[in-house]
């Protein structure tokens, strides 16, 4: 007889510790994320926003602590392909996309399914299945490149088509790594668009640098430092934070 | 485009093997001996035996061209196929070795006066053949299963696929294992009641080895274009993706893992008896290592690239054997290391390379734009007001 909890976190991280010889990438981490969240995660180099990552998507397994997806499913216990088909789906900072094969066989692969060996030898592609793959196409504006080599996009259109092939799997949970880094403004500002757009539909934690870009689409802002988090708040509350200040310019510390 | 270009490559393959597999043996059949048209037994027999080879060659194409896995061990599987072949045709001299006894020549060597009980159940053919799928896959599957498990990658992978065949070789060779030792197995007689030296007997080898390469052409066409087939080269191009699409890559890899242990398998059983002789010498490392030469030189990610490799590669063995029998491995060396730098998509991947270069040339300046300047990351994020 457990009392439900009153607030249907997507995600919790309670308690979270992770070290690698010796090195405490997060400490005490406690991180609640609402369904339908859109939200922002900065934070220097070496604050654990990538290992906060790997955490949840199973690639690295915590000392200690909570990691639940909905309300009850422990994801310390499952594998990387097991916690993706949950519906959580991470683009990484670099893109990886399979450059030897069509965008439309990339959002194939990625499509929501049965994904064991034996149903794959015989499978054949739907038409639901095309409807959902052109829908996805039109969402990120890569419509015209369906037949192409997704190894000849450009850069941002591969982080565009990565993107994509998260979409095509419908997951709840969206994990985006630095998804500007390396594009022009004008590229920058579609993926901003792109992301808002999705805002409701999926729950999304974006990591970011770019600070411009990080206005564009902040809703609320988890500051990562050390390990922790260090606040949370709007772009503005943030921004002007001593302790952020402190931490970013990193000349009032005192050891 | 690609597909039609897969559909000419699929009639040009049935075309060759319809000659291979009618033509060939009939002009060595029913020609004359003398006659310019006539094959001669001799061709027949090592044609078989490359036929073999670039069987082989598919099953390291399917590990490394196609799922990125390379391994340096399909040797291994296919001395397990030979050996299993062998042991049938040891059991078919029956008493007509040298000692005239009952059991093989080397059991009578060791000291042996009946067949040891797994020796048994040899006699039957299709017993022997089912060994052959069952060994080699049972083990494929153990070792893979493991590797892949332990997410050993890359390098790593290649360095244990290699060490396995070197532990195996080594262990062949003791003749406390009761298969021959380092002489392995040799004069055999028969199969299935048919006299090997016969040249209708080698014929027929030939002919079942052109049938099972293009059965097993037709198995890996239809596999590599099924959405298995994509998710294999997924895995190859960005094995992270797949992974972190909801796959579970290891269990890909070692369904491929099995399957190419089974098709190296099946060629050494058709291997043995046109060559007359299987001993642990063919497991050895740099048995394995010339397999991937020759897959690399006919073209690595392509069925008929691997074929292609095997008959060349062979083939100039067969010369430079005989024309420069020390410099063979210099030879072979050489040309991985210019295949590997000049002809990356080796062979079969020649005319397209012939033709962007004749572009490039027309044009007057190099091929290819320059790429996308990555601007540096902005990493400071507060300009505070």
């Amino acid at each position: 007889m457990t009392t439900p909890n009153p607030r249907p976190f997507v995600l919790t991280l309670e308690g979270v510790n992770k070290s690698f010889d010796g090195f405490k990438a997060i400490s005490d981490l406690n991180f609640y994320m609402d369904e339908g969240e859109l939200r922002t995660i900065i934070g220097p180099n070496g604050a654990g926003k990538s290992t906060m990552m790997d955490i949840i998507t199973g690639r690295t397994r915590p000392d200690t602590g909570k990691v639940e997806f909905g309300r009850d499913t422990d994801l310390t216990t499952l594998n990387v392909p097991e916690i993706n088909r949950l519906g959580i789906g991470r683009k990484f900072q670099t893109p990886s996309v399979y450059i030897h094969h069509t965008v439309f066989e990339n959002l194939l692969l990625s499509l929501k399914g049965p994904r064991g060996v034996f149903v794959t030898l015989f499978a054949r592609t739907t038409s639901e299945e095309r409807d959902r793959i052109e829908a996805v196409l039109k969402t990120v504006g890569l419509t015209a490149r369906a037949e192409d080599l997704a190894g000849s996009l450009s850069h941002g259109q591969k982080q565009w088509l990565e993107i994509g092939m998260l979409l095509a799997q419908d997951p709840k949970l969206l994990l985006v790594d630095e998804p500007a880094a390396g594009m022009t403004d004008e590229e920058t500002h579609k993926t901003g668009e792109l992301l808002l757009s999705l805002e409701g539909k999926h729950s999304i934690i974006v990591i970011e640098h770019d600070m411009t870009f990080v206005r564009q689409i902040a809703r609320k802002v988890t500051v990562l430092h050390q390990g922790h988090v260090l606040c949370e708040g709007t772009v503005d509350e943030v921004q002007n934070d001593e302790r952020v200040k402190e931490v970013y310019l990193g000349r009032k510390k005192k050891h | 485009m690609p597909r039609k270009a897969s559909n000419l490559e699929l009639w040009v393959v049935l075309a060759v093997a319809l000659a291979v597999i009618i033509v060939l043996p009939c002009l060595n059949a029913f020609t004359p001996d003398g006659s310019w048209l006539h094959v001669s037994n001799f061709t027949i027999t090592i044609y078989g035996k490359y036929l073999c080879y670039a069987m082989l060659a598919i099953s390291v194409d399917l590990l490394w061209g196609y799922t990125g896995l390379l391994s340096l061990g399909q040797a291994l599987f296919f001395s397990l196929g030979g050996y299993m072949m062998g042991m049938y045709l040891m059991r078919m001299i029956g008493d007509l070795g040298q000692y005239h006894q009952p059991i093989p020549d080397f059991l009578v060597f060791l000291g042996w006066s009946t067949l040891p009980a797994f020796w048994k159940p040899f006699a039957c053919f299709p017993f022997a053949m089912l060994m052959a799928v069952l060994l080699p896959g049972t083990l494929a599957g153990v070792f893979g299963y493991l590797a892949f498990r332990s997410r050993i990658r890359g390098v790593y992978f290649s360095i244990l696929t290699q060490a396995l065949t070197y532990a195996a070789c080594l262990l062949f060779f003791r003749n406390s294992l009761l298969l021959g030792g380092n002489t392995g197995f040799t004069d055999f007689k028969f199969i299935l009641g048919h006299d090997l030296r016969e040249p209708a007997t080698q014929r027929a080898l030939f002919v079942s080895s052109a049938i099972a390469l293009l059965l097993v052409y037709l198995l890996c066409k239809w596999l590599t274009q099924t959405k298995f087939g994509r998710i294999q080269r997924a895995i190859r191009d960005s094995e992270n993706r797949v992974m972190f699409s909801g796959y579970s890559t290891a269990n890909f890899k070692l369904f491929i893992f099995i399957l190419a242990a089974i098709i190296a398998s099946l060629a050494g059983v058709l291997y043995v008896p046109q060559v007359g002789i299987i001993n642990p010498s063919e497991m050895a490392t740099d048995k394995s290592l010339e397999t991937v030469v020759w897959v690399a030189v006919g073209g690595r990610g392509t069925l008929v690239g691997p074929i292609i490799g095997a008959f060349a590669v062979n083939a100039m063995k067969s010369w430079a054997t005989r024309a420069y029998p020390d410099l063979w491995l210099i030879f072979l060396g050489t040309m991985f290391v210019l295949v590997t730098i000049f002809m990356p998509k080796g062979i079969i991947g020649l005319p397209a390379q012939l033709r962007a270069l004749l572009k490039k040339y027309r044009r007057g300046k190099p091929n290819g734009q320059p790429a996308p300047v990555v601007s540096g990351e902005e990493i400071l994020p507060a300009k505070s007001k």
